[in-house]
């Protein structure tokens, strides 16, 4: 809502500077969210009446002009404008004055004396126009100080209002507002009935009475529609940010402005019979005046005649029975449409107009008949014709009620926190206009018909509170009840594994949960696995139209953009939800949400640095960060298929036999088509999983020593190692306190299909030193197991 | 007895004449070997005459642990010299670079997120989440936002995609993390509703939400933190009290100016905009509009258990987004979304 200052404080006028009244406003929750000065910085500038212009003696294009600026002497002043004639009236900035860059002084303009300058438009800063002088009306007062002349220390003052506040989209809402907050009186503009001079009626039948319970309408004969819009209105308009056009629309908009009502014209001889407020006929069409047809749903009320829809109710007006400059007849609007009938009907066209915006918000439902005659009083004032009486038809009990709302003082100082005095609050509601009926120390209160959001007790305690200063209300340390929350041992939090990745060298980045289509098509197991995708109804772009069911593809599009930006080592994760339909997931019924942990590496293993290899980043790299996640608790690594991994460099995380992740190389494919180069390792886990912490279980440390012996097997080269280890594993007795890999050799002193897997067992035993033989016995036993069930030897 | 004199300054000229261990070991063998001059000497006690022997045989025995001692400085000597050799020549160069993985690093939201979370929970307050897809219901209905409400229009929503390519209407992506409170809500009275007062219910909710806006300062996903805090008690003035203090802890400036303005919003009544003005930098004395608060609705406590004449509360949502660009100077808002190494590696 945009308005100009000088009109608010016609309305109501505190003494307060303008920095003052917008911190007020914005206080008040009516936020200035702009404003402007309506003139540029300048002084000495008067309006002049041009008496004579001749042609300059020594150069074709300037003239030279006496000017009377309301002193004894006319002034003698150059011009060069195009447009300058005597008897027009226009700016003159004398000697001294100061416009936007430039200061006036007397000169010679070749050769002759100027004692001013007159100026167009721009050079005053009011608009871009340079065309020619800038010209006065034909009565401005000579010797006027242009500013005075043309309001021009007025300040644009936007408000951002919230959808609550329909009763401040009006000069005469803010004005009650302003009224309220600082006790200047309200100064409302004085509405007489307009007697009528005709007996010329439209009857009127409110056949949809819940989409209009309320029209006023009347005849108006014999208007000019040529006629100007007075000066005054005109800047009035243009301040708020409506653009003038004609006098009959600019009248509308003006008493829209000012009282808040939406009024609308129709040239009456488009006019058939009755006026009617109905529901659309199936399939029936209008034209509206922006040009678009519409064809209105069955809960849309249209504004017709006996034989067509003439308007849609609230909205905007129909193309053909609208005023223009022929028009002679006309018939004047002023309805109330309640907030639920118009509410979302603009917005489905895709538009919103300045009336729909205030119906679905909420119009003083007792403002119509004054609207009428206010606008009926302005219209005869400017383009004469003569009107008929005023039509109202009312459906009373489609009305908006106004019940009273009982509001406890003790109640005010619980949710405040601050005790009131019940003096205060009643003068404060008082002051607002609302209806207050005291009863001891509470009160009933009922709202005016222009405040469309006071329905409970709280609505109140915010307007006390608004009105009393929210700067007022202290800012206090709460008191509370304290127990110590739960902190479980056999969870970590999501923080605590971030901060365990960055340790290993990741960077967190967060990328859009909606995702491109061929992602999901190319990276997502979820979707080879048959599911649908989870299609986006209005995306913001064709390539964020998907939401994700992997984080692995926000990780390789980062890898991509980095790469461009020359990054060749990149080492990132991300922790975000995916998203997969899944009949009886929950909470939100058939969607399964869960929270991922992904992570991504490429380039080097280590950053290029003196003495370390400067090996590539592979598969055991990464299965290490893996395994340290979920340290100290074991995972198997099993041989799995997943269409973002390459088949043979890929492997299900599994943990007391779930799977809960997966880890591999980019398949070779997807490493060609996103022009990667080398292929980036990856890895995507189940973050509930990886929350899951072990609690720690104490086991007797020894006294005794360890013994300490090695096993190197040679194996077939396509053996597994887990198997193996397994084997050796279940086949130690006791005393064995681990059996770990500890080399795998392949080369020289090996055939071609042979490999070499060495092992270290450690054994101890807690009650007594272990001795040789059964050591032996032990290495012995584990051989004979490996050659029994893995065809191993001993490597010699 | 001047030649015991002149044997414990010979031994001690030719220990130092050793340059080596092995030199200094037959220098001693020369005095105290089993051939040794000063041996000798002690061997030839027996021949003198008994009432010379025990004054001899002192002199000699103080000659004897003179020369040990004098062996003994040589040989520390030696040691050291020879750990002086190999000092210098295992010499580095410490201005190499260390070796090995340097350390990655969190998003600065995250970062902002972890101090607000710890911020909050120094008084009492727990961390929830919510689902991201979520009901029509729980976005918008229990927050007191029904359907054409024209609150509605302040939040440009993302529909998901029905059966047959129609707009499935009551499933979104969530517009704020203010859904998550109903959650938590319903949770928290439906595990103490046979409790004739339930405990407080303190709870901030972070996480991702989603409009249809995309410019320099709004991204289609961006970050809100929900806070939340029920009880019999629970005013206006203490909601101006936790979040301005908040705030103060967050920008560490005791001098932060925080001020609380009258808005709207469907699910609060009294409802107000936070802004904050800084003392110092960039944005000295500018009103920053940085939240969102308000005492719940008493329909949205009734939606979530709670009976509102008993129990009142207060609500705030904030964005940790503008939290970290304000505390970090950083310019534009799309930087967080776009993984640009050169800029998250800044954080760590």
């Amino acid at each position: 809502m945009q308005f100009s200052e000088s009109w608010l404080r016609s309305l109501c006028n505190p003494a307060l500077s303008t920095d003052e009244l917008c911190h007020l406003l914005t206080m008040a929750g009516l936020e200035v969210e702009e404003r402007r000065a309506a003139g540029a910085d300048f002084s000495g500038v008067v309006v002049a009446e041009v008496l004579s212009v001749e042609k300059h003696p020594d150069a074709d294009k300037l003239k030279l002009c006496s000017v009377n600026v309301g002193e004894s002497a006319p002034l003698q002043i150059v011009c060069g404008a195009p447009n300058v004639a005597a008897g027009m009236r226009v700016p003159c900035a004398r000697v001294g004055a100061k416009l936007p860059g430039i200061e006036i002084r007397q000169a010679k303009v070749r050769g002759i004396e100027s004692f001013g300058m007159l100026c167009s438009a721009r050079e005053l800063g009011l608009s871009e126009d340079h065309g020619g002088l800038l010209a006065l009306a034909p009565d401005a007062v000579v010797g006027e100080d242009i500013r005075r002349h043309l309001d021009l220390d007025d300040t644009l003052i936007t408000l951002k209002l919230t959808p609550n506040r329909a009763d401040c989209l009006s000069l005469l809402g803010i004005a009650r507002e302003l009224s309220a907050l600082t006790g200047a009186p309200l100064l409302a503009p004085e509405v007489k009935p307009v007697l009528a001079a005709v007996a010329d009626t439209r009857q009127i039948v409110l056949d949809a009475p819940q989409s209009c319970p309320r029209y006023c309408g009347r005849i108006i004969r014999g208007v000019d529609a040529k006629a100007q819009t007075p000066e005054w209105m005109k800047r009035r308009i243009e301040r708020s940010g409506i653009r003038a056009i004609s006098f009959l629309v600019d009248v509308t908009n003006y008493v829209m402005l000012e009282l808040g009502q939406p009024l609308h014209a129709f040239d009456d001889a488009e006019l058939a019979g009755a006026i009617h407020v109905r529901l659309p006929e199936p399939g029936e069409q209008l034209l509206l005046l922006n040009g678009q047809t519409v064809t209105p749903s069955a809960d849309t009320a249209l504004i017709a005649d006996d034989e067509k829809p003439l308007a849609m109710a609230g909205v905007m007006g129909g193309e053909h029975s609208g005023i223009n400059d022929a028009t002679r007849d006309l018939f004047l609007e002023s309805a109330f449409f309640p907030p639920a009938a118009i509410a979302g009907k603009a917005r489905a066209l895709g538009f919103s107009s300045d009336a729909s915006h205030r119906y679905e918000r909420g119009v003083d439902f007792d403002l119509q008949r004054k609207a009428i005659e206010r606008a009926t009083q302005l219209i005869v004032e400017t383009c004469g014709g003569q009107p008929g009486p005023v039509v109202e038809a009312v459906a009373e009990a489609h009305l908006p009620s106004r019940k009273p709302v009982r509001l406890r003082t003790a109640r005010a100082a619980k949710v405040l926190g601050i005790a009131l005095a019940a003096e205060r609050i009643e003068s404060i509601l008082q002051g607002l206009g609302l209806g207050v009926e005291r009863q001891g120390a509470d009160f009933l209160v009922t709202p005016p018909s222009f405040r469309f959001d006071i329905e409970i007790e709280e609505d109140l305690i915010e307007e006390i509170a608004r009105i009393y200063g929210y700067d007022n209300i202290p800012s206090q340390p709460p008191v509370a009840r304290m127990a110590m929350m739960p902190a479980s041992e056999q969870s970590r939090t999501a923080m605590s594994v971030r901060r365990l990745v960055a340790a290993r060298d990741y960077h967190e980045v967060v990328t859009y949960s909606f995702v491109e289509a061929a992602w999901e098509a190319d990276f997502s197991a979820t979707r080879a696995n048959g599911a649908a995708p989870i299609v986006l109804a209005n995306p913001i772009a064709s390539q964020m139209g998907v939401m994700r069911s992997t984080l692995i593809g926000g990780l390789v599009g980062t890898l991509v953009a980095n790469r461009k930006r020359q990054t060749e080592r990149v080492r990132i994760f991300e922790l975000g939800r995916c998203f997969r339909c899944e009949p009886g997931a929950g909470p939100v019924a058939g969607f399964a949400q869960p929270l991922r942990l992904a992570g991504l590496a490429a380039g080097l293993a280590l950053p290029e640095q003196w003495g370390a290899p400067g090996s590539r980043v592979d598969f055991y790299d990464v299965k290490a960060d893996v395994e340290a996640l979920f340290a100290p608790r074991c995972m198997e690594f099993v041989k799995a298929s997943h269409p973002a991994l390459h088949p043979g460099r890929c492997a299900d995380v599994v943990l007391d036999g779930r799977s809960v992740g997966v880890v591999g190389e980019l398949h070779p494919r997807w490493v060609q088509k996103y022009e990667l180069g080398t292929a980036p390792v990856v890895f995507e886990l189940e973050l509930n999983e990886v929350l899951a912490a072990r609690f720690p279980v104490y086991v007797e440390v020894s006294r005794f020593p360890a013994v300490v012996r090695d096993l190197a097997l040679v194996v077939p080269q396509s053996q597994n190692l887990a198997p193996l280890l397994a084997g050796l594993r279940a086949a130690a007795p006791a005393i064995v306190r681990d059996v770990a890999l500890f080399d795998v050799y392949h080369g020289k002193g090996l055939a071609e299909s042979e490999k070499s897997l060495a092992f270290r067992i450690v054994m101890q035993d807690t009650q007594r030193t272990l001795e040789d033989a059964e050591v032996e016995e032990v290495i012995a036993g584990l051989l004979a197991v490996a050659t029994r069930d893995f065809n191993a030897s001993l490597r010699t | 007895m001047d030649n015991l004199d002149q044997l414990v300054a010979s031994a001690t000229a030719d220990f130092a004449a050793a340059t080596e261990p092995a030199k200094l070991e037959d220098a001693k063998a020369r005095y105290l070997g089993k051939e040794g001059s000063l041996t000798a000497l002690l061997k030839g006690l027996g021949k003198l005459p008994a009432e010379e022997r025990k004054s001899a045989g002192a002199a000699i025995n103080i000659a004897k642990e003179r020369i040990e001692s004098a062996l003994a400085i040589r040989r520390e000597s030696l040691r050291n010299a020879r750990l002086e050799a190999q000092l210098a020549t295992e010499a580095l160069d410490v201005t190499l670079p260390g070796r090995g993985m340097p350390c990655g690093s969190l998003h600065p939201v995250t970062i902002s997120l972890d101090r607000i979370e710890a911020l909050f929970r120094s008084i009492g307050f727990d961390v929830a989440d919510g689902p991201e897809i979520e009901t029509d219901w729980h976005n918008f209905t229990a927050l007191n936002t029904p359907e054409n409400h024209p609150a509605r229009s302040m939040h440009d929503t993302f529909y998901l995609q029905g059966e047959g390519g129609r707009v499935q209407d009551d499933i979104l992506l969530r517009t704020h993390t203010s859904p998550v409170q109903i959650r938590t809500m319903l949770a928290h009275t439906g595990r103490f509703k046979h409790l004739e007062t339930m405990p407080e219910l303190r709870v901030i909710c972070p996480g991702r939400v989603y409009r249809v806006d995309s410019d320099a300062t709004h991204s289609p996903m961006f970050h809100q933190v929900e806070g939340l805090w029920v009880g019999e008690n629970v005013s206006f003035a203490d909601l101006k009290g936790v979040v301005a203090d908040f705030l103060r802890r967050f920008f560490e400036s005791d001098d932060l100016k925080v001020r609380f303005r009258p808005s709207f919003f469907p699910f609060t009544e009294p409802s107000a905009e936070i802004d904050v003005a800084f003392m110092s930098g960039a944005l000295e004395g500018r009103w920053l509009e940085i939240a969102g608060c308000g005492m719940v609705h008493p329909n949205v406590l009734r939606f979530g258990g709670f009976d509102p004449e008993k129990y009142t509360g207060f609500a705030f949502g904030m964005g940790p987004d503008r939290l970290t660009m304000l505390r970090y100077s950083i310019p534009d808002l799309r930087l967080f979304f776009e993984g640009d190494l050169r800029f998250l590696t800044q954080f760590n």
